[in-house]
């Protein structure tokens, strides 16, 4: 009888860490369900997550630190989830373009001088960086103007040129 | 965007024709296109289909600043003038004395770049000075 019983024992002590090993993964993958329905539903699709012994572990890029905050704590909410492993990265600001740079009314109206001086219909006004362009050209002429203005820097290029 | 709108392909060619550096920023209703064409033609090209989608550049909403990466210090460029010689002067500037001449069509070495309108250009006979960026073209 007493030999029964350690063997009793013995067996149990096999197929009760079994059945807890195997509830505990079921659990795990109940967890996991619930938490990628919730990343689904926030839509955060590009945000995955593994969920072991009740720890979500988050990875994936997040489009600022807030959203990866918020991340976190909709994750801590879901049922069964006993702690979050935050791995999400925050996508770094997109550049932001430099200003465009206007070139100053003097060097501007010296070199607007120098590319008109071979047109002598042309007629050109600098003012706040915008060139105003009065008088007539012939259209052969006016995209080769056109290309030396541009590259002055000016604000913009108003056309008011009579073209022949 | 309505600019890089109406000017889409203008801005798809320069990506095409291989433009480095390309930008295209949109401020108080005009598109600033800055970058490095590969070659002359690549610019020549750019302006063609700006001419297109802008007829005789009426609209002012485009200021296109695109210059030639082969023209660089050291390369050889063609003087472009309409016919007439090119001045080659002391210093940057028309106020500054005439020191050489080159003739129209004439290739010359680009020594430097002093700024966007003055480069400093030695001629085959050796004359070196300041001309005017907006007469030398690269050589194709």
């Amino acid at each position: 009888m007493k030999k029964h019983l350690s063997m009793t024992v013995i067996v149990l002590s096999f197929i009760i860490p079994g059945i807890l090993v195997s509830s505990c993964k079921e659990k795990d993958s109940k967890i996991q369900a619930a938490v990628e329905t919730s990343l689904k539903n926030s839509g955060m699709p590009e945000i995955s997550a593994s969920v072991k012994d009740g720890v979500a572990t988050l990875t994936g890029e997040c489009k600022t630190d807030a959203d990866k905050a918020a991340v976190q704590s909709m994750i801590a909410k879901v049922k069964g989830v006993k702690q979050v492993v935050n791995n999400c990265t925050v996508a770094p600001p997109p550049a932001v373009p430099a200003p465009v740079v206007i070139a100053a009314d003097d060097p501007l109206s010296k070199g607007v001088t120098d590319a008109i001086k071979d047109y002598p219909g042309v007629k050109a006004d600098v003012k706040d960086g915008v060139i105003t362009l009065t008088g007539d050209i012939k259209r052969a002429e006016l995209q080769k103007l056109m290309m030396t203005l541009h590259t002055l820097k000016p604000k913009k290029i108003d056309n008011k040129l009579t073209i022949k | 965007m309505a600019l890089q709108d109406k000017y889409k392909e203008l801005l798809d060619t320069a990506r095409s024709v291989g433009v480095t550096n390309l930008q295209a920023r949109e401020q108080d209703n005009v598109l600033y296109i800055d970058g490095q064409a590969p070659s002359g033609a690549a610019k020549d090209q750019l302006w063609n289909v700006y001419g297109k989608l802008d007829p005789d550049f009426r609209s002012g909403d485009v200021v296109m600043n695109i210059n030639v990466s082969t023209m660089v210090p050291g390369s050889k460029v063609l003087v472009t003038t309409q016919q007439s010689n090119l001045n080659i002067r002391k210093g940057p500037g028309t106020d500054q004395p005439i020191v050489g001449k080159a003739a129209h069509h004439e290739v010359v070495t680009l020594v430097s770049k002093t700024n966007d309108q003055w480069w400093l250009v030695r001629t085959d006979a050796g004359e070196e000075g300041y001309a005017s960026a907006q007469y030398l073209s690269p050589q194709n």
